[in-house]
């Protein structure tokens, strides 16, 4: 019954109850009320079950149980620890508010689809939590590929469309290059002693140069997962392409699988963490940072644009975790405990607002038909209650006090500002320029923030010719917005009340490093004070924060109308009294963005077309590509070609030569096996 | 412990602060009409101007949202805000430990963000280019402005603004080279951040060169005169946040009724003085074409890391 009980039972249960959902959905294939009103909602509850779950287990020491299945000789080995603990929190929180919003999402599907789409969605949950219950590198490959694989055939849910065939194929590959290299790092991890439990490759003994073979590879493997660049080509293509609610749980859930790959492979399996594997962590984080929010700032598809900045936001985490590298590396595990946290804090804050900025892009979509921004405009008036939802998650990601974005990035400084420890001078001096570049960042992600919702939902409806926006079904459904609000309300809790978590995640932090944060920080300023080195050097009441800055809004309010007046006229805008105006002359997404294609004009590669001045049609084209495909993919792939083409060679396609190649290995075995 | 006082002493402080911004702003007017020889209008007008403007009835365009209408309210709740938390007249204020610096330059973003987007709500070609060009600025500054305030944090090993206070001020006098350039960015920044001279110039309405202005346009009445206090005490934070890092001495402590009519005058004399000179930099310098504000910016930015190195470099 003990064992029953237990956080690491109940996480397997909710991961049987997501395959046994995944597997009746085709049993009842012709019934698709069956996968809106039993499965995903019956999912979204095993979601919450799995995060009260994981909760729980970031309290209690790691459980660990063998399950007698998968190969002879090779059972499945499952543990739970703090870790693993908080990351199925992030699991099963998120996935609940998304399951919830599938429910409604889905109404207009049809049945076979429906099923198919239930049973490759419920397995993919199902693989996401074996990845983080895995304790040995077998039953974790098994798990990580089970995942691609189901998200893959989430991706291409619409494959009648070419475009979106060649976006799953492309994160297949890169998915597919990341596993060898994952794969790889196991290998170098085991050290030929054939051992492929966590614990024995925790023993292993490595050398340094061995350790940091290993490191590249598991920071290679799982930034192709994440999207870091230069491997994050995928990510803008194959979010986008999947429908809303899969959007939402690859960019909120899925990437941050690879955080957690990374976190347990180099904190945990690796161990000893060189500060100079944290610099090349801080480098890659910052440019993918920039890269992810630069490009965001030039799209006009909502979830294009959405997807750029999960690129961003895994450049911000990574941050955090290169500056703790940077810490333990040099001996200071109190900050490096810090960096941690708030690398996994913000690891949880994104799931939760980008999981609420997918949901809300999939409303629009549904309500509207809508992705392009520049056909949208005014559906604040028209969809009110996915505006304000999508708002939180637009101040939420923008890093604004008092949501939670704002929290982690200001853990990330704090971190930063630990800085004089350092003996090493120049490290001393480069970390406060990261923090510079994530303060650039924030700002610029705010900047996109502002251009996404002033134009899809403040303004007037954009093109009344082609199609304007006015919603289909109104306002998004009730399982929609329950879904938004669940996540809404995920933003509050961690922006106000981040106490509660940081305590949370400092025992993640222990049980990985060893150390803490000090003792004052934790327990001498109480929960309402955030305060992670001492109160005297820095401190943050999002609470107070909150209360205060709405009682003086409300107190401005309350004073102008008790001594003024509320009277208000409506008339045309005014616009400096220009006469004509038409919907057409506000700012387009594009337009947004041109002051950012002037200051960093050369990170672009442009193609524009300008009108002449005697056009008599004048038309403007403007076309904005990744650099990355012309110094690095298209390369490799005309490289590629190239091998195989030669390669080919060796095919002759006649079965005589076939048996000379076989003929020659055997004698060529035979001179190495005596 | 006792908070009584200090708690007291919160609430005078930013009321007190939220009331005398607009006399700051007609110090500036005034000495700029003077340094223009031009006559000047009084130092009062912009009370009169809030007061006009406050009984007027509010025109709003037909289909502007809820958010229009409380951005102004938002905007100056911010600034209240901040107003409460920067030390103005004394240090170690209760409600300070709430929000460090990191935290104040969140609270400025977050008003940029609501006006920004309020600008965009009326679908204007006006109110989009207003908020584009500020979101620029914005992004721009706030490296610059973080660089800065952690020099500062890394003098006083504290991201406190009244501990970083206290201890530039009280404890040890000591001349810090790295502060001289972060002074030289923050001042940059300000100007920046608060529309003025080089980068925005507050009594245009060019529609070709305004930016604050230009995502203001549909407002009017009582919303107009909530965004201009909002704005003037923006000024007022601004300043006194530069006073606080810079020349902090004559800042009373909390409860100490005795230090406070010398921090009073202390704080009278440093506006009137940096009031004064924002006057003489805006009558001095011509506005920069939009995309100028880059180098500008840049230059704040390399000049505030400059600091930094030199705080790491001579430990002072």
């Amino acid at each position: 019954m003990d064992v029953l009980s237990s956080p690491l039972a109940g996480s397997l249960l909710v991961a049987v109850t997501w395959l046994v959902l995944a597997a009746a959905g085709l049993i009842t294939a012709g019934n698709a009320a069956f996968a809106r009103r039993v499965a995903f909602p019956l999912g979204a509850l095993a979601g919450v079950a799995l995060a009260a779950f994981g909760l729980q287990a970031v309290w209690l020491p790691a459980q660990t149980l063998t399950l007698p299945l998968g190969l002879p000789d090779l059972p499945f080995h499952l543990r739970v620890d703090p870790l693993a603990g908080f990351f199925l929190m992030l699991l099963g929180s998120v996935s609940a508010g998304i399951s919830v919003y599938a429910a409604g999402y889905f109404r207009e599907e049809a049945s076979g689809r429906l099923a198919l789409i239930s049973l490759q969605y419920h397995v993919f949950l199902a693989s996401m939590a074996f990845v983080l219950l895995a304790d040995d590198a077998y039953l974790f490959m098994v798990a990580w590929e089970t995942m691609a694989l189901s998200s893959y055939f989430l991706v291409i849910t619409d494959h009648q469309q070419p475009a979106i065939r060649k976006a799953g194929f492309l994160y297949l590959l890169i998915a597919h290059l990341g596993a060898i290299a994952i794969l790889l790092c196991f290998g170098v991890l085991h050290g030929g002693r054939g051992d492929y439990t966590f614990n024995a490759l925790r023993a292993a003994e490595l050398t340094p140069l061995w350790a940091t073979v290993a490191f590249a590879l598991a920071f290679f493997g799982f930034g192709a997962k994440a999207g870091m660049i230069p491997l994050h080509a995928w990510l803008p293509e194959a979010h986008p392409a999947a429908p809303s609610p899969v959007s939402a749980l690859m960019s909120g859930v899925m990437i941050k699988t690879a955080i957690y790959g990374m976190v347990r492979v180099i904190y945990d399996l690796i161990g000893s963490v060189r500060w100079e594997w944290g610099m090349v962590v801080l480098v890659v984080g910052a440019g993918t940072m920039l890269f992810g929010v630069l490009y965001a700032l030039m799209q006009h598809d909502l979830k294009r644009l959405l997807a750029y900045h999960s690129v961003e936001n895994i450049g911000i985490i990574l941050l955090g975790l290169g500056m703790s590298m940077v810490f333990i590396g040099f001996g200071h595990p109190a900050a490096g405990a810090l960096g941690l946290i708030a690398g996994l804090y913000h690891t949880l804050n994104h799931a939760v607002f980008k999981g609420l900025l997918f949901l809300g892009a999939g409303s629009i979509l549904h309500s509207t038909g809508l992705r392009n921004l520049n056909d949208m405009g005014g559906l604040i008036r028209v969809m009110p209650r996915t505006a304000f939802y999508f708002l939180i998650g637009a101040l939420a990601i923008s890093a604004l006090p008092p949501l939670n974005g704002f929290v982690s990035e200001w853990l990330t400084f704090q971190t930063a500002l630990q800085t004089p420890l350092l003996q090493n001078g120049v490290v001393r001096s480069l970390l406060p320029l990261f923090a510079a570049t994530l303060a650039l960042a924030g700002a610029l992600t705010a900047m996109c923030f502002v251009k996404v919702y002033g134009i899809a939902f403040l303004g007037r409806p954009r093109e009344p010719a082609h199609g304007t926006p006015t919603p289909r079904s109104g306002d998004a459904g009730r399982m929609e917005r329950y879904g938004m609000a669940w996540l809404a309300a995920g933003c509050f809790l961690l922006g106000l009340f981040p106490t509660s978590f940081l305590l949370m995640l400092n025992r993640v932090a222990v049980s990985l490093t060893g150390g803490g944060l000090s003792e004052e920080a934790l327990s001498g300023s109480g929960w309402v004070w955030l305060a992670p080195a001492a109160a005297e050097q820095a401190s943050y009441s999002p609470l107070i924060f909150f209360v205060v800055i709405v009682a003086v809004t409300l107190l401005a309010f309350f004073l102008v109308r008790r001594f003024y007046h509320g009277r208000v006229r409506f008339a045309d805008p005014w616009d400096c009294g220009f006469p004509r105006q038409t919907s057409r002359m506000q700012d387009t997404a594009d337009a947004f963005g041109q002051s950012i294609r002037h200051v960093f004009g050369p990170l672009y590669r442009m193609d524009r077309s300008l009108p002449g001045p005697d056009d008599a049609a004048p038309s403007y084209a403007l076309k904005i590509e990744d650099r990355h495909w012309y110094w690095l993919y298209l390369p490799v792939a005309r490289a590629a070609e190239f091998v195989s083409s030669k390669i080919a060679l060796l095919q002759q396609g006649r079965i005589s030569i076939y048996l000379l190649y076989s003929f020659i290995t055997l004698i060529a075995l035979l001179v190495f096996v005596r | 412990m006792n908070y009584g006082p200090g708690i007291a002493f919160q609430i005078l402080q930013s009321v007190f602060v939220v009331l005398a911004a607009p006399l700051l702003v007609g110090w500036v007017n005034q000495c700029r009409a003077w340094l223009q020889n031009r006559s000047a209008p009084s130092i009062l007008l912009p009370y009169f101007t809030l007061a006009k403007l406050f009984h007027k009835d509010a025109v709003m365009a037909h289909d502007a949202s809820p958010l229009f209408r409380a951005t102004p309210y938002i905007l100056f709740g911010c600034m209240w805000l901040a107003a409460g938390i920067v030390p103005v007249l004394a240090t170690d204020l209760p409600f300070a430990p709430a929000a460090d610096i990191i935290a104040l330059v969140g609270v400025f973003a977050l008003a940029r963000v609501f006006s920004a987007l309020a600008a965009m709500d009326i679908g204007t070609s006006f109110g989009g280019l207003g908020a584009r060009r500020e979101m620029l600025i914005g992004f721009l500054a706030e490296p610059a402005m973080l660089m800065t305030l952690f020099t500062a944090a890394f003098i006083s090993g504290s991201t406190q603004l009244t501990t970083i206070v206290d201890t530039l001020a009280h404890r040890e006098f000591a001349i810090y080279p790295s502060l001289a350039f972060a002074a030289v960015a923050f001042l940059m920044v300000l100007l920046a951040e608060n529309a003025r001279i080089p980068i925005d110039n507050p009594t245009t309405h060019l529609e070709l060169t305004m930016l604050h202005e230009a995502m203001i346009l549909e407002y009017s009445a009582r919303h107009l005169a909530l965004i201009e206090w909002a704005v003037a005490i923006k000024l007022f934070a601004y300043m006194t946040i530069g006073f606080a890092l810079f020349v902090p001495w004559g800042i009373a402590e909390a409860g100490d009724w005795s230090a406070l009519p010398l921090a009073i005058g202390a704080l009278v004399a440093k506006l009137a003085l940096a009031g004064a000179g924002l006057a003489l930099i805006e009558t001095l310098l011509a506005k920069l074409r939009l995309f100028l504000a880059p180098e500008f910016l840049s230059t704040a930015f390399l000049l505030a890391v400059l600091g930094m190195l030199t705080h790491f470099l001579v430990r002072g």
